[in-house]
Protein backbone atom coordinates (compact mmCIF):
# COMPACT_ATOMS: atom_id res chain seq x y z
CA UNK A 1 0.00 0.00 0.00
CA UNK A 2 0.87 3.35 -0.85
CA UNK A 3 1.96 5.43 2.17
CA UNK A 4 1.97 9.56 2.62
CA UNK A 5 3.57 11.27 5.62
CA UNK A 6 2.88 14.65 7.22
CA UNK A 7 4.98 16.31 9.21
CA UNK A 8 8.51 15.15 8.91
CA UNK A 9 10.18 15.79 12.37
CA UNK A 10 11.11 13.12 14.63
CA UNK A 11 8.66 10.88 14.03
CA UNK A 12 7.76 11.56 10.29
CA UNK A 13 11.47 10.96 9.87
CA UNK A 14 11.37 7.51 12.24
CA UNK A 15 8.33 6.08 10.03
CA UNK A 16 10.41 6.83 6.67
CA UNK A 17 13.48 5.09 8.13
CA UNK A 18 11.12 1.96 9.24
CA UNK A 19 9.22 2.33 5.80
CA UNK A 20 12.72 2.15 3.90
CA UNK A 21 13.07 -1.70 4.37
CA UNK A 22 11.13 -3.52 1.79
CA UNK A 23 10.36 -5.75 4.00
CA UNK A 24 7.12 -4.19 5.37
CA UNK A 25 6.00 -3.61 2.31
CA UNK A 26 4.85 0.01 2.09
CA UNK A 27 5.45 2.35 -0.39
CA UNK A 28 6.00 5.97 0.49
CA UNK A 29 4.73 7.94 -1.96
CA UNK A 30 4.29 11.85 -0.52
CA UNK A 31 5.86 13.52 2.60
CA UNK A 32 5.39 17.26 3.70
CA UNK A 33 6.81 19.16 6.17
CA UNK A 34 5.81 22.94 7.42
CA UNK A 35 7.88 24.66 4.51
CA UNK A 36 7.74 22.09 1.72
CA UNK A 37 6.72 18.86 0.69
CA UNK A 38 7.38 15.97 -2.47
CA UNK A 39 4.79 13.21 -4.21
CA UNK A 40 5.25 10.66 -6.60
CA UNK A 41 2.72 7.98 -7.35
CA UNK A 42 5.47 5.40 -8.23
CA UNK A 43 7.22 5.97 -4.74
CA UNK A 44 9.83 7.84 -3.42
CA UNK A 45 13.15 7.27 -2.02
CA UNK A 46 12.93 7.64 1.45
CA UNK A 47 16.81 7.66 2.04
CA UNK A 48 17.06 10.57 -0.14
CA UNK A 49 14.45 12.04 1.39
CA UNK A 50 15.86 11.71 4.96
CA UNK A 51 19.08 13.23 3.47
CA UNK A 52 17.99 16.31 2.12
CA UNK A 53 15.79 17.42 5.09
CA UNK A 54 19.23 16.67 7.07
CA UNK A 55 21.21 18.99 4.92
CA UNK A 56 18.01 22.01 3.49
CA UNK A 57 15.59 21.44 6.41
CA UNK A 58 13.66 20.98 3.62
CA UNK A 59 11.81 17.51 2.67
CA UNK A 60 10.61 18.46 -0.63
CA UNK A 61 9.74 20.95 -2.75
CA UNK A 62 9.16 24.85 -1.21
CA UNK A 63 5.99 26.22 -1.31
CA UNK A 64 4.26 22.95 -1.50
CA UNK A 65 2.65 21.17 1.04
CA UNK A 66 0.64 18.59 2.63
CA UNK A 67 -2.55 20.11 1.08
CA UNK A 68 -0.73 19.04 -2.55
CA UNK A 69 -0.18 15.78 -1.47
CA UNK A 70 -3.66 15.23 -0.60
CA UNK A 71 -5.45 16.73 -3.75
CA UNK A 72 -2.87 14.45 -5.69
CA UNK A 73 -4.11 11.46 -4.01
CA UNK A 74 -1.24 9.06 -4.91
CA UNK A 75 -1.68 7.36 -1.46
CA UNK A 76 -3.61 4.64 0.31
CA UNK A 77 -3.09 5.99 3.78
CA UNK A 78 -1.75 9.58 5.38
CA UNK A 79 0.41 9.17 8.25
CA UNK A 80 -0.16 12.47 10.27
CA UNK A 81 2.50 13.42 12.31
CA UNK A 82 2.37 16.92 12.58
CA UNK A 83 2.90 18.71 16.02
CA UNK A 84 0.23 18.66 18.52
CA UNK A 85 -2.59 21.56 18.90
CA UNK A 86 -4.35 20.73 21.82
CA UNK A 87 -6.89 23.32 21.44
CA UNK A 88 -9.33 21.55 18.26
CA UNK A 89 -6.39 20.04 16.94
CA UNK A 90 -6.15 21.84 14.04
CA UNK A 91 -4.92 21.88 10.99
CA UNK A 92 -4.16 18.59 11.14
CA UNK A 93 -7.99 17.90 12.01
CA UNK A 94 -9.21 19.42 8.67
CA UNK A 95 -6.48 17.74 7.22
CA UNK A 96 -7.79 13.85 8.76
CA UNK A 97 -11.32 14.80 7.92
CA UNK A 98 -10.64 15.54 4.48
CA UNK A 99 -8.47 12.15 3.65
CA UNK A 100 -11.16 10.27 4.86
CA UNK A 101 -13.82 11.36 3.45
CA UNK A 102 -12.01 10.89 0.40
CA UNK A 103 -11.63 7.29 0.73
CA UNK A 104 -8.25 6.75 2.51
CA UNK A 105 -6.95 5.87 5.41
CA UNK A 106 -5.05 7.59 9.06
CA UNK A 107 -2.88 6.74 10.93
CA UNK A 108 -1.68 9.71 13.32
CA UNK A 109 0.52 10.29 16.06
CA UNK A 110 -1.10 13.39 16.34
CA UNK A 111 -2.88 13.94 20.02
CA UNK A 112 -4.53 17.03 19.02
CA UNK A 113 -7.65 15.46 16.50
CA UNK A 114 -8.02 12.38 18.39
CA UNK A 115 -8.60 14.05 21.76
CA UNK A 116 -10.72 17.13 20.00
CA UNK A 117 -12.87 15.39 17.30
CA UNK A 118 -12.28 11.43 17.91
CA UNK A 119 -16.27 10.47 17.69
CA UNK A 120 -16.54 12.70 14.55
CA UNK A 121 -13.79 11.37 12.87
CA UNK A 122 -14.18 7.93 13.69
CA UNK A 123 -18.07 8.29 12.25
CA UNK A 124 -16.29 9.28 9.01
CA UNK A 125 -13.85 6.12 8.61
CA UNK A 126 -17.16 3.74 9.70
CA UNK A 127 -18.94 5.72 6.89
CA UNK A 128 -16.44 5.62 4.23
CA UNK A 129 -15.40 2.47 5.56
CA UNK A 130 -11.67 3.24 6.22
CA UNK A 131 -9.25 2.60 9.40
CA UNK A 132 -8.40 5.20 11.59
CA UNK A 133 -5.24 4.42 13.48
CA UNK A 134 -3.93 6.59 16.31
CA UNK A 135 -1.46 3.75 18.79
CA UNK A 136 1.20 5.85 18.73
CA UNK A 137 -0.79 9.39 20.28
CA UNK A 138 -0.86 7.75 23.70
CA UNK A 139 2.24 5.86 25.04
CA UNK A 140 4.42 5.57 22.12
CA UNK A 141 5.72 1.70 21.51
CA UNK A 142 3.18 0.17 24.32
CA UNK A 143 0.27 -1.52 22.44
CA UNK A 144 -1.62 -0.06 24.80
CA UNK A 145 -4.95 1.51 22.41
CA UNK A 146 -5.22 -2.05 20.79
CA UNK A 147 -4.62 -3.86 23.73
CA UNK A 148 -7.24 -2.86 25.30
CA UNK A 149 -9.24 -2.58 22.34
CA UNK A 150 -9.10 -6.33 20.87
CA UNK A 151 -6.78 -7.56 23.49
CA UNK A 152 -9.53 -6.93 26.09
CA UNK A 153 -12.32 -6.66 24.42
CA UNK A 154 -15.84 -7.49 25.73
CA UNK A 155 -13.97 -6.57 29.36
CA UNK A 156 -15.56 -3.74 31.30
CA UNK A 157 -13.07 -1.21 32.49
CA UNK A 158 -13.74 -0.44 35.95
CA UNK A 159 -10.69 1.78 36.46
CA UNK A 160 -7.41 2.95 34.63
CA UNK A 161 -4.35 4.40 36.06
CA UNK A 162 -1.22 5.36 33.80
CA UNK A 163 2.31 6.74 34.18
CA UNK A 164 1.90 8.65 30.51
CA UNK A 165 4.22 11.66 30.82
CA UNK A 166 7.98 10.54 30.10
CA UNK A 167 9.70 14.10 31.09
CA UNK A 168 7.52 14.09 34.23
CA UNK A 169 8.50 10.64 34.73
CA UNK A 170 12.16 10.80 34.71
CA UNK A 171 12.38 14.68 36.73
CA UNK A 172 10.35 12.46 39.49
CA UNK A 173 12.47 9.24 39.35
CA UNK A 174 15.53 11.95 39.08
CA UNK A 175 14.37 13.48 42.35
CA UNK A 176 13.96 10.20 43.87
CA UNK A 177 17.16 8.55 42.68
CA UNK A 178 19.45 11.78 43.35
CA UNK A 179 18.02 14.17 45.56
CA UNK A 180 17.68 16.55 42.92
CA UNK A 181 15.39 19.61 43.53
CA UNK A 182 12.57 20.06 41.04
CA UNK A 183 14.52 22.45 38.78
CA UNK A 184 18.04 20.72 38.86
CA UNK A 185 16.15 17.67 37.42
CA UNK A 186 13.98 19.59 35.28
CA UNK A 187 17.55 21.47 33.57
CA UNK A 188 18.88 17.80 33.76
CA UNK A 189 15.81 16.40 31.57
CA UNK A 190 16.39 19.24 29.08
CA UNK A 191 20.19 18.73 28.72
CA UNK A 192 19.09 15.49 27.76
CA UNK A 193 16.35 16.43 25.32
CA UNK A 194 13.65 14.51 27.17
CA UNK A 195 12.36 18.19 27.98
CA UNK A 196 10.94 21.17 25.52
CA UNK A 197 12.91 24.51 26.60
CA UNK A 198 9.33 25.24 27.28
CA UNK A 199 8.16 22.19 29.56
CA UNK A 200 4.82 23.94 30.55
CA UNK A 201 2.81 21.06 28.03
CA UNK A 202 4.65 18.18 30.35
CA UNK A 203 5.20 19.26 33.66
CA UNK A 204 1.79 20.68 34.23
CA UNK A 205 0.44 17.57 33.64
CA UNK A 206 -1.18 18.88 30.02
CA UNK A 207 -0.16 16.26 28.03
CA UNK A 208 -0.95 13.50 30.26
CA UNK A 209 -4.47 14.91 30.42
CA UNK A 210 -4.94 15.21 26.58
CA UNK A 211 -3.87 11.87 26.52
CA UNK A 212 -6.51 11.06 29.18
CA UNK A 213 -9.11 12.28 27.37
CA UNK A 214 -8.36 9.66 24.23
CA UNK A 215 -7.89 6.47 26.50
CA UNK A 216 -11.50 7.81 28.08
CA UNK A 217 -13.37 8.70 24.78
CA UNK A 218 -12.09 6.19 22.59
CA UNK A 219 -12.02 3.20 24.72
CA UNK A 220 -14.25 3.73 28.16
CA UNK A 221 -17.17 4.75 26.01
CA UNK A 222 -16.83 8.62 27.84
CA UNK A 223 -17.50 11.85 25.90
CA UNK A 224 -15.02 14.21 27.58
CA UNK A 225 -12.82 17.13 26.89
CA UNK A 226 -9.65 18.70 28.39
CA UNK A 227 -11.48 20.81 30.58
CA UNK A 228 -13.27 18.13 31.87
CA UNK A 229 -9.78 16.52 33.23
CA UNK A 230 -8.59 17.60 36.88
CA UNK A 231 -4.71 18.53 36.25
CA UNK A 232 -2.28 18.76 38.96
CA UNK A 233 1.37 19.40 37.36
CA UNK A 234 4.56 18.74 39.08
CA UNK A 235 6.43 21.47 39.65
CA UNK A 236 5.52 22.12 42.64
CA UNK A 237 6.76 18.66 44.12
CA UNK A 238 9.12 18.89 46.75
CA UNK A 239 12.29 17.09 47.60
CA UNK A 240 10.52 16.60 50.99
CA UNK A 241 7.42 15.02 50.39
CA UNK A 242 9.48 12.18 48.25
CA UNK A 243 11.33 11.81 51.50
CA UNK A 244 8.13 11.75 53.40
CA UNK A 245 6.71 8.78 51.15
CA UNK A 246 9.99 7.57 50.88
CA UNK A 247 9.77 6.68 54.61
CA UNK A 248 7.00 4.69 54.32
CA UNK A 249 8.27 2.56 51.58
CA UNK A 250 6.54 4.84 48.41
CA UNK A 251 7.38 7.64 46.37
CA UNK A 252 5.56 10.09 43.90
CA UNK A 253 4.68 9.79 40.58
CA UNK A 254 2.51 11.56 38.33
CA UNK A 255 -1.12 9.68 37.49
CA UNK A 256 -3.60 9.82 35.44
CA UNK A 257 -6.83 7.98 36.37
CA UNK A 258 -10.17 7.44 34.67
CA UNK A 259 -13.28 5.75 36.65
CA UNK A 260 -15.88 5.87 34.66
CA UNK A 261 -18.68 5.15 37.00
CA UNK A 262 -17.57 7.67 39.27
CA UNK A 263 -17.14 10.20 36.47
CA UNK A 264 -13.49 10.77 38.11
CA UNK A 265 -11.04 11.70 35.10
CA UNK A 266 -8.04 13.29 36.58
CA UNK A 267 -3.96 14.16 36.65
CA UNK A 268 -2.18 14.12 39.83
CA UNK A 269 0.73 14.08 41.37
CA UNK A 270 0.46 10.87 43.51
CA UNK A 271 1.94 8.68 46.46
CA UNK A 272 2.76 5.21 45.00
CA UNK A 273 3.86 2.11 47.08
CA UNK A 274 7.60 1.63 45.57
CA UNK A 275 6.55 -2.23 44.83
CA UNK A 276 3.21 -0.70 42.86
CA UNK A 277 3.48 -1.95 39.19
CA UNK A 278 3.45 1.20 37.83
CA UNK A 279 6.48 2.83 39.58
CA UNK A 280 8.32 2.82 36.49
CA UNK A 281 11.85 4.48 36.05
CA UNK A 282 12.99 7.08 33.65
CA UNK A 283 11.15 7.86 30.66
CA UNK A 284 9.08 4.58 30.68
CA UNK A 285 5.72 4.63 30.39
CA UNK A 286 3.08 2.38 32.15
CA UNK A 287 -0.87 1.71 32.10
CA UNK A 288 -3.07 -0.43 34.54
CA UNK A 289 -6.74 -1.27 33.86
CA UNK A 290 -8.57 -3.24 35.83
CA UNK A 291 -11.46 -5.06 34.13
CA UNK A 292 -14.35 -7.36 35.33
CA UNK A 293 -12.64 -10.57 34.00
CA UNK A 294 -8.90 -9.81 33.19
CA UNK A 295 -8.30 -8.33 36.78
CA UNK A 296 -5.26 -6.30 36.56
CA UNK A 297 -3.17 -5.78 33.36
CA UNK A 298 -0.02 -3.76 32.74
CA UNK A 299 1.02 -2.57 29.94
CA UNK A 300 5.05 -0.87 30.14
CA UNK A 301 6.99 0.37 27.71
CA UNK A 302 8.84 3.26 25.84
CA UNK A 303 6.43 6.05 25.59
CA UNK A 304 8.46 8.21 23.56
CA UNK A 305 11.21 9.00 20.16
CA UNK A 306 11.11 8.43 17.11
CA UNK A 307 11.55 4.56 16.78
CA UNK A 308 9.46 3.38 19.17
CA UNK A 309 6.49 5.90 18.10
CA UNK A 310 6.91 4.95 14.40
CA UNK A 311 6.51 1.32 15.71
CA UNK A 312 2.98 2.02 16.75
CA UNK A 313 2.69 3.78 13.29
CA UNK A 314 3.85 0.65 11.84
CA UNK A 315 1.32 -1.68 13.73
CA UNK A 316 -1.31 0.66 12.57
CA UNK A 317 -0.04 0.49 9.34
CA UNK A 318 0.14 -2.93 9.26
CA UNK A 319 -2.87 -3.79 10.50
CA UNK A 320 -4.84 -1.65 8.16
CA UNK A 321 -3.27 -3.71 5.57
CA UNK A 322 -4.21 -6.96 6.74
CA UNK A 323 -7.97 -5.63 7.54
CA UNK A 324 -8.86 -3.34 4.11
CA UNK A 325 -5.65 -4.81 1.94
CA UNK A 326 -7.72 -7.14 -0.32
CA UNK A 327 -9.29 -4.37 -1.42
CA UNK A 328 -6.41 -1.61 -2.49
CA UNK B 1 10.28 21.86 61.97
CA UNK B 2 8.92 18.67 62.65
CA UNK B 3 5.60 18.41 65.13
CA UNK B 4 3.83 15.32 65.43
CA UNK B 5 0.07 14.90 67.55
CA UNK B 6 -1.81 12.28 68.24
CA UNK B 7 -5.40 12.90 69.22
CA UNK B 8 -8.23 11.01 71.42
CA UNK B 9 -11.18 9.34 70.23
CA UNK B 10 -14.47 11.50 70.80
CA UNK B 11 -17.75 10.38 72.42
CA UNK B 12 -19.18 8.36 69.61
CA UNK B 13 -19.71 4.85 68.32
CA UNK B 14 -16.75 2.76 68.64
CA UNK B 15 -16.32 -0.35 67.13
CA UNK B 16 -15.05 -3.10 69.87
CA UNK B 17 -13.85 -6.85 69.56
CA UNK B 18 -13.88 -9.13 72.58
CA UNK B 19 -13.07 -12.45 73.33
CA UNK B 20 -16.07 -13.66 75.78
CA UNK B 21 -15.66 -16.90 77.80
CA UNK B 22 -18.62 -18.87 78.33
CA UNK B 23 -20.01 -22.01 79.65
CA UNK B 24 -20.81 -24.01 77.29
CA UNK B 25 -24.04 -24.91 77.91
CA UNK B 26 -27.62 -24.13 76.09
CA UNK B 27 -28.34 -20.37 76.14
CA UNK B 28 -25.14 -18.96 77.14
CA UNK B 29 -24.29 -17.67 74.21
CA UNK B 30 -27.69 -15.75 73.75
CA UNK B 31 -27.52 -14.74 77.49
CA UNK B 32 -24.14 -12.82 76.35
CA UNK B 33 -25.65 -11.15 73.21
CA UNK B 34 -28.87 -9.94 75.13
CA UNK B 35 -27.36 -6.95 76.98
CA UNK B 36 -25.49 -6.16 74.04
CA UNK B 37 -28.77 -4.98 72.31
CA UNK B 38 -30.34 -4.22 75.55
CA UNK B 39 -27.92 -1.09 75.78
CA UNK B 40 -28.15 -0.21 71.86
CA UNK B 41 -25.16 -1.84 70.74
CA UNK B 42 -24.96 -3.43 66.99
CA UNK B 43 -23.54 -6.95 66.66
CA UNK B 44 -21.59 -7.05 64.05
CA UNK B 45 -19.78 -10.44 63.89
CA UNK B 46 -19.88 -13.68 66.38
CA UNK B 47 -17.26 -16.16 65.69
CA UNK B 48 -17.21 -19.25 67.92
CA UNK B 49 -13.73 -21.21 68.34
CA UNK B 50 -14.62 -25.01 69.03
CA UNK B 51 -11.23 -26.00 68.95
CA UNK B 52 -7.99 -26.76 70.96
CA UNK B 53 -7.06 -24.06 73.57
CA UNK B 54 -10.25 -23.70 75.61
CA UNK B 55 -10.59 -25.44 78.33
CA UNK B 56 -13.11 -28.55 78.51
CA UNK B 57 -17.20 -26.80 78.82
CA UNK B 58 -16.08 -23.26 77.93
CA UNK B 59 -16.64 -21.83 74.90
CA UNK B 60 -14.67 -19.14 73.36
CA UNK B 61 -16.49 -16.53 71.43
CA UNK B 62 -15.42 -13.83 69.14
CA UNK B 63 -17.68 -11.09 68.76
CA UNK B 64 -16.97 -7.50 67.11
CA UNK B 65 -20.02 -4.80 67.86
CA UNK B 66 -20.62 -1.28 67.20
CA UNK B 67 -21.77 0.67 70.85
CA UNK B 68 -21.34 4.12 72.42
CA UNK B 69 -17.94 4.73 73.85
CA UNK B 70 -19.67 5.62 77.17
CA UNK B 71 -21.84 2.39 77.70
CA UNK B 72 -18.43 -0.03 77.00
CA UNK B 73 -17.84 -0.10 80.95
CA UNK B 74 -21.30 -0.99 81.91
CA UNK B 75 -21.61 -3.48 79.63
CA UNK B 76 -18.29 -5.31 80.35
CA UNK B 77 -19.44 -5.31 84.05
CA UNK B 78 -22.83 -6.47 82.69
CA UNK B 79 -21.55 -9.60 81.27
CA UNK B 80 -19.09 -10.17 83.73
CA UNK B 81 -22.41 -9.95 86.52
CA UNK B 82 -23.84 -12.94 84.35
CA UNK B 83 -20.60 -15.06 84.56
CA UNK B 84 -19.26 -14.27 81.42
CA UNK B 85 -14.88 -14.10 81.06
CA UNK B 86 -14.36 -10.93 79.09
CA UNK B 87 -11.08 -11.90 78.05
CA UNK B 88 -9.72 -9.24 75.64
CA UNK B 89 -11.38 -5.73 74.31
CA UNK B 90 -9.97 -4.24 71.55
CA UNK B 91 -11.41 -0.94 70.41
CA UNK B 92 -11.32 0.80 67.13
CA UNK B 93 -13.41 3.28 65.84
CA UNK B 94 -11.71 4.89 63.09
CA UNK B 95 -10.47 1.66 61.57
CA UNK B 96 -9.63 3.73 58.22
CA UNK B 97 -6.36 5.32 57.24
CA UNK B 98 -4.98 7.43 55.07
CA UNK B 99 -1.77 9.29 54.83
CA UNK B 100 -1.45 12.35 52.31
CA UNK B 101 1.60 14.87 51.30
CA UNK B 102 0.23 18.30 51.38
CA UNK B 103 2.97 21.04 49.73
CA UNK B 104 2.57 24.22 50.05
CA UNK B 105 2.84 27.88 52.17
CA UNK B 106 0.74 25.56 55.01
CA UNK B 107 1.56 27.50 58.13
CA UNK B 108 1.16 30.92 56.41
CA UNK B 109 -2.54 29.53 55.30
CA UNK B 110 -3.87 28.45 58.84
CA UNK B 111 -2.48 25.08 59.25
CA UNK B 112 -5.06 24.58 62.37
CA UNK B 113 -8.17 25.72 60.17
CA UNK B 114 -6.66 23.16 57.63
CA UNK B 115 -6.78 20.51 60.13
CA UNK B 116 -10.31 21.65 61.54
CA UNK B 117 -11.90 21.05 58.69
CA UNK B 118 -11.41 17.60 59.21
CA UNK B 119 -11.50 16.79 63.17
CA UNK B 120 -15.06 18.49 63.12
CA UNK B 121 -16.76 16.42 60.25
CA UNK B 122 -17.14 14.17 63.41
CA UNK B 123 -16.55 11.01 61.15
CA UNK B 124 -12.83 11.80 60.31
CA UNK B 125 -9.65 12.95 62.32
CA UNK B 126 -6.48 13.98 61.83
CA UNK B 127 -4.51 11.76 63.41
CA UNK B 128 -0.95 12.65 62.84
CA UNK B 129 0.69 15.56 61.24
CA UNK B 130 4.65 15.25 60.59
CA UNK B 131 5.40 19.00 58.85
CA UNK B 132 9.08 19.67 57.18
CA UNK B 133 10.07 23.38 56.18
CA UNK B 134 13.22 23.84 54.71
CA UNK B 135 13.54 27.62 54.95
CA UNK B 136 11.12 30.46 55.97
CA UNK B 137 8.98 31.67 52.72
CA UNK B 138 9.71 28.47 51.24
CA UNK B 139 6.63 26.09 50.46
CA UNK B 140 6.84 23.31 53.10
CA UNK B 141 5.26 19.75 52.94
CA UNK B 142 3.95 17.99 55.52
CA UNK B 143 2.77 14.09 55.49
CA UNK B 144 -1.19 14.57 57.35
CA UNK B 145 -3.13 11.25 58.86
CA UNK B 146 -6.65 11.12 58.16
CA UNK B 147 -8.53 8.39 60.16
CA UNK B 148 -12.39 8.02 59.69
CA UNK B 149 -14.78 5.07 60.39
CA UNK B 150 -15.62 3.74 56.18
CA UNK B 151 -14.17 3.99 53.30
CA UNK B 152 -17.22 6.39 52.36
CA UNK B 153 -16.32 8.48 55.31
CA UNK B 154 -12.56 8.59 54.00
CA UNK B 155 -13.15 10.03 50.36
CA UNK B 156 -16.01 12.73 51.82
CA UNK B 157 -13.28 13.62 54.32
CA UNK B 158 -10.50 13.75 51.63
CA UNK B 159 -12.38 15.91 49.53
CA UNK B 160 -12.92 18.57 52.42
CA UNK B 161 -9.16 18.24 52.51
CA UNK B 162 -9.30 19.18 48.56
CA UNK B 163 -11.52 21.77 48.82
CA UNK B 164 -10.32 23.90 52.06
CA UNK B 165 -6.22 23.28 50.06
CA UNK B 166 -7.65 24.17 46.91
CA UNK B 167 -8.61 27.48 48.38
CA UNK B 168 -5.26 28.18 49.97
CA UNK B 169 -3.24 27.23 46.66
CA UNK B 170 -1.69 23.94 48.61
CA UNK B 171 -1.31 20.87 46.74
CA UNK B 172 -2.34 17.64 47.65
CA UNK B 173 -0.58 14.25 47.27
CA UNK B 174 -3.20 11.41 47.83
CA UNK B 175 -2.37 7.77 47.83
CA UNK B 176 -2.97 5.49 45.51
CA UNK B 177 -4.42 2.57 46.52
CA UNK B 178 -7.39 0.56 46.74
CA UNK B 179 -7.44 0.62 43.02
CA UNK B 180 -10.87 -0.62 42.16
N1 LIG C 1 8.41 12.58 19.50
C1 LIG C 1 7.75 11.59 20.09
O1 LIG C 1 8.36 10.73 20.72
C2 LIG C 1 6.27 11.47 19.94
C3 LIG C 1 5.62 10.35 20.51
C4 LIG C 1 4.24 10.19 20.35
C5 LIG C 1 3.54 11.17 19.66
N2 LIG C 1 4.17 12.26 19.15
C6 LIG C 1 3.39 13.23 18.40
O2 LIG C 1 3.72 13.11 17.03
C7 LIG C 1 3.68 14.38 16.39
C8 LIG C 1 5.04 14.67 15.78
O3 LIG C 1 6.01 14.71 16.80
P1 LIG C 1 7.53 15.00 16.50
O4 LIG C 1 8.27 14.73 17.75
O5 LIG C 1 7.94 14.34 15.27
O6 LIG C 1 7.47 16.58 16.28
P2 LIG C 1 8.56 17.49 15.56
O7 LIG C 1 9.88 16.84 15.60
O8 LIG C 1 8.40 18.86 16.09
O9 LIG C 1 8.09 17.50 14.02
C9 LIG C 1 6.93 18.11 13.58
C10 LIG C 1 6.95 18.09 12.07
O10 LIG C 1 5.73 18.61 11.58
C11 LIG C 1 6.00 19.57 10.57
N3 LIG C 1 4.90 20.51 10.47
C12 LIG C 1 4.57 21.54 11.27
N4 LIG C 1 3.45 22.13 10.84
C13 LIG C 1 3.08 21.47 9.71
C14 LIG C 1 2.01 21.63 8.80
N5 LIG C 1 1.10 22.57 8.95
N6 LIG C 1 1.94 20.77 7.74
C15 LIG C 1 2.85 19.80 7.58
N7 LIG C 1 3.88 19.61 8.44
C16 LIG C 1 3.98 20.44 9.49
C17 LIG C 1 7.29 20.20 10.99
O11 LIG C 1 7.87 20.82 9.87
P3 LIG C 1 9.35 21.45 9.85
O12 LIG C 1 10.26 20.24 9.79
O13 LIG C 1 9.36 22.23 8.58
O14 LIG C 1 9.48 22.25 11.08
C18 LIG C 1 8.05 18.97 11.46
O15 LIG C 1 8.62 18.31 10.36
C19 LIG C 1 3.28 15.37 17.46
O16 LIG C 1 1.90 15.59 17.37
C20 LIG C 1 3.66 14.67 18.73
O17 LIG C 1 2.85 15.08 19.80
C21 LIG C 1 5.53 12.41 19.27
Amino acid sequence: MRVAIIGFGAVGQGVAAVLADPVHGFTLTGVADSRSAIMNGDGLNPEEILAKKKETGLCGIEGKSAADILASGVFDILVEASPTNANGGEPATSLIRSTLRSGRHVVTSNKGPIASAYHELKAIADEQKVGLGYEATVAGAVPVINGIRHGLAGNTIRSLYGILNGTCNYILTRMRDEGLTYQQALQEARDLGYAEADPTYDVKGIDAAIKLVILANTLLGMNVTLSDVDISGIDLVTVEALNLAEDEGSTVRLIGEIIPERKIIRVSPRVLALDHPLVVDGTLNAIQVCTDMAGHVTFIGRGAGAQPTASAILADLISIRDYYGGRS
Amino acid sequence: MTCRRVRTHRCDNVRVSMKLELKDTPGQLLGALKPISDIGGNIITVIHQRDGTSAENTLIVDITIELPEHKLESLIATLQERGCGVVRVGKERLHQKRSLIMIGHLMHTDLTDTVDHIDQTGYAEVSELHMVMPAINEPSTAKITIRAESPEDMRRAISILHEVTARKEILVLEPLEGME
